[in-house]
Formats: C-alpha cells, sequence, structure tokens
C-alpha cells in the first residue's frame, strides 16, 4: 500500500485527492461524500474534515460555502461510554 | 414548456429503484430515475442491512436465496471504486420461548429444504462458539453461516453509479410532487420544479413516500412509515461477532467490518413519521438490553445515533404489483427487510417492466390481497 500523504479525515484516513476525486465524479455535495467516504461518519463527525471538505465543494460547484449543505451531526455528539448510558437514571 | 420523455420513469432512489435503473440500463431501456434527496437518504441507507436468508415462507426464501447468490461478486460487478463491505459471519435468532424455538425450528426445516445451510443450535453451542455471548434465559437459536452484513449506502450508491454509467439519468435533489395518469393510463410525473416527464411505465418505489404520491392518481396503498433506531460505536478489535437477533424484547447487534458495532432495538411505541428524529430513551434502553448479552462492550464507546423509517403494509410484507392505473408498478411496503432484496426486487421489477414472466412467483405480493383479506403471513419478521 502507498503511503498517504495528505489525509484530511483523520477518523478514517481520507485524503484530500480522493475527495477531489469523487467530487469530480459527480458527487457535489456534503452528504453523498460521506456515505461514499466515511468523512464525518467517525468519532469526531467531521470536526477536522469539514470545513476543507465544503471549500472544496465551493471551489468545485462555484456556490458560496453558506449555501452548501454542511450535513448532520447526530447525538451524542462526542463518543459515549455504553456502560454510561445503560446506567439507571432514576 | 417541454416535456421530456422516457421509457421508464422510477420515482424513489432507495435501492429498489437504483437497483432497477442498473437493471434496465444494462438492457437498454431508457430509463429515468427522481429521488428527493441523495440516493438511500430515505429507508435504505438507514437501513442495520442485515443480510439473512431466514425467513418462514417459500417465496422469500426464494427471493432471500437469489440476494446471497448476488452480494458476494456484487461489487466487483458493479464496478463503481466504492466499497460495499459485503460479510458473512452469520445470522442468529435468539428464542427465549418454547412456542418461538418451535417456529424457528419450522423456518429452518423450510430453509434446509431449500439447500438454505441453516442449522439450529443449543445454548451449550453456542457458548462454545462464541464465548463472549451471554446468553441466559436462552433455549436455542437458529444460525445461518452464509448471511451478513453489506453497507446500505454504497450498496444504493454504487447501483446508481453503475446505472448512469450506463446510460441512465439519475436526478438526486429532484422531488416527484405528482403522478399524472389520463383514462386510466400513467402518463408522468411533475417534479418540484415544475419540469414534467412523460413514460408510458412508471416505477413508484418510493417506501413510505410512496402512499401520498400513489394517491396523487387515486391509487391507495395501506403503506405507513414507523421509525427505527440504531447506534454505532466507535471501532474495535474485529472478532466477526455475527448478527444476533434477541427475540425477547427485539434487540439486536452485529460487528460491521471496520470492527464498529451496530445496536438496534425494535419499540412499538415509535412514532409513525418519515421524521428522522432521535431519541435519548432509545440509546438508554438498547444499551441496557445489548450490554446485557455482551458484557465486553460495557466500556466501547457510542459514536452516533440515527432514525430511518419501515415502511410497514398491514401484513408485514411487500407490494410488488401493477396497480389499477395502467402502467403503474408499485414496489415499497417492504416493512423492514427492504434493503437485503435490492438485488431481488430489482431483478422482478426489471422483468414486469419488460413484459418477462418474474423469476418468482410475486402472487402473494398482490396488493389486491388487502381488500379480499388472504394476508401473506411471514412468520419471520422483524
Amino acid at each position: 500500500m502507498t503511503e498517504k500523504k495528505n489525509i484530511i479525515c483523520r477518523c478514517e484516513e481520507i485524503e484530500i485527492d480522493e475527495i477531489r476525486e469523487w467530487i469530480n465524479a459527480g458527487y457535489t455535495n456534503f452528504e453523498e461524500l460521506k456515505r461514499i467516504l466515511r468523512v464525518g461518519m467517525g468519532p469526531c463527525q467531521g470536526r477536522g474534515c469539514r470545513d476543507i471538505i465544503l471549500r472544496e465543494l465551493s471551489k468545485a460547484t462555484g456556490k458560496p460555502i453558506a449555501e452548501l449543505l454542511p450535513g448532520v451531526i447526530r447525538p451524542p455528539v462526542k463518543p459515549v461510554k455504553a456502560r454510561l448510558l445503560a446506567e439507571d437514571n432514576e | 414548456m417541454t416535456v421530456k420523455t422516457a421509457d421508464v420513469i422510477i420515482v424513489g432512489g432507495g435501492v429498489h429503484g437504483a437497483s432497477t435503473a442498473y437493471e434496465l440500463a444494462k438492457a437498454g431501456v431508457k430509463v429515468v430515475l427522481f429521488e428527493k434527496e441523495y440516493l438511500g437518504s430515505g429507508g435504505s441507507g438507514r437501513s442495520a442491512a442485515g443480510l439473512r436468508q431466514h425467513f418462514g415462507t417459500e417465496t422469500n426464501l426464494h427471493m432471500a436465496k437469489y440476494n446471497l447468490q448476488v452480494f458476494p461478486t456484487l461489487e466487483e460487478e458493479l464496478d463503481t471504486g466504492m466499497p460495499l463491505e459485503f460479510t458473512q459471519w452469520g445470522y442468529m435468532w435468539v428464542a427465549y420461548a418454547d412456542s418461538v424455538l418451535a417456529q424457528l425450528q419450522k423456518n429452518v426445516d423450510l430453509q434446509r429444504s431449500l439447500d438454505i445451510p441453516s442449522v439450529m443450535m443449543t445454548p451449550d453451542e453456542v457458548k462454545a462458539r462464541w464465548p463472549y455471548l451471554c446468553m441466559d434465559g436462552i433455549i436455542g437459536v437458529a444460525f445461518c453461516g452464509d448471511d451478513g452484513h453489506i453497507n446500505p449506502q454504497t450498496l444504493t450508491l454504487s447501483y446508481g453509479h453503475a446505472a448512469r454509467r450506463l446510460g441512465a439519468t439519475v436526478k438526486t435533489y429532484c422531488p416527484v410532487v405528482k403522478l399524472l395518469a389520463e383514462n386510466g393510463k400513467i402518463k408522468g410525473v411533475v417534479t418540484e420544479d415544475g419540469e414534467e416527464w412523460h413514460a408510458p411505465k412508471v416505477l413508484l418505489s418510493a417506501g413510505p413516500w410512496s402512499t401520498p404520491l400513489a394517491a396523487t392518481v387515486g391509487v391507495e396503498l395501506p403503506v405507513y412509515p414507523e421509525r427505527h433506531n440504531l447506534l454505532i460505536t466507535e471501532p474495535v478489535e474485529v472478532f466477526d461477532c455475527p448478527m444476533v437477533l434477541c427475540l425477547d424484547d427485539g434487540a439486536y447487534f452485529k460487528q460491521c467490518p471496520n470492527g464498529t458495532f451496530m445496536f438496534g432495538r425494535d419499540d412499538p411505541g415509535e412514532p409513525h413519521t418519515t421524521e428522522c428524529s432521535n431519541s435519548a430513551k432509545f440509546l438508554e434502553g438498547v444499551t441496557k438490553s445489548v450490554l446485557k448479552r455482551i458484557p465486553a462492550l460495557s466500556g466501547v464507546r457510542v459514536v452516533r445515533q440515527w432514525s430511518g423509517p419501515y415502511d410497514n403494509t398491514p401484513d408485514h410484507n411487500a407490494i410488488i404489483d401493477w396497480t389499477p392505473v395502467e402502467g403503474l408498478l408499485v414496489d415499497c411496503g417492504w416493512s423492514g427487510h427492504g434493503l437485503q432484496f435490492g438485488p431481488a426486487g430489482g431483478r422482478v421489477c426489471k422483468e414486469l417492466l419488460m413484459g418477462e414472466k418474474p423469476f418468482v412467483d410475486l402472487h402473494r405480493f398482490r396488493l389486491s390481497r388487502f381488500a379480499e383479506n388472504d394476508l401473506f403471513f411471514e412468520p419471520a419478521f422483524i
């Protein structure tokens, strides 16, 4: 395996070139890139890569970042140990 | 306004719509698919995506067997560069009551008569093979080692991607607002942008959104949404944990190929909505129930939860049939087991749309069964 050079999603080890390749293939929003490459699905949910990817999408589509769909950040937002969720809260 | 035309229009870009588009494009048919968001954004991509051949009726088993024949080579066939993450780590149905065990045995007998390699296992056999499972109170399980998992997102996207490559038009973020019919025949669709598309045949495969769309041409579908929740953990070392479905409280869990664990639990109190909101009650209930069966995961972190709609019918089986509006085919109402039927669904819809004989008898899936009170009873649904 070749060494990855420019990783922008550290949770899933995705390079900027992979992002650009799928944007060029016609996937021009964050929701689709997330599902193809898992960017934003890891423990940080895109805290590191989201802004970089949106900038790339803005460049590719000519739309300002404010008009792009930013994707969804899901609960519990920060990873929580399963046993803490399972504890009785009564 | 210019009206655009196609041979076949597909409404709904879930796995069934996408696989049908792929099959039709492969056969040289001019097909256009409309999806209101991205492919798989409805029930398909939100599915737990277990693959199983544990059913209790011949019709479902023939189709399930076909799915499992397709999945092992599908990534190569679609050749999109997206990994489908297909694994065969098995699927287990866990019985906590005698009547449940007896039904599982009946299902397994039928499966074995169709050359599906399912087995019944005792609690001791389960303990010996999967020592990390803590199955207090179980009386037996049904297990099929050929069953497994697939990535529902890349599965749906790959079908769409391959369909495009073969000439299909796949329009995402392009909702259809109504169907058009004239003199009892389907005519086409109107999109939210006001575009009109005409075709002699339309497939409606929009999951729970099929019901309001069918109503625009006077077709009543007994299909309604029901919210279901899932969560995913951080990855841990891969130990091929199969899909385990507990038939006491409906909890289930499995390991995904990247090491993460998926937990789910059915809850009859969930709202009948297509709105994909989140529930804190689910997080507490599902972790409590799953950690009882696999205590080794208690220190693993939960990363994300999400929800998605089942498209339920009164008998929890799909509708695959021509409607009273000539040229309008429906494939929806899979009630929670539709994702894994993407290959079989795409094949039979393509066969129906091209006037060929479907490879399985679809009589049980007919729309009129509800009015005739001749429901399709499937003993193995979740």
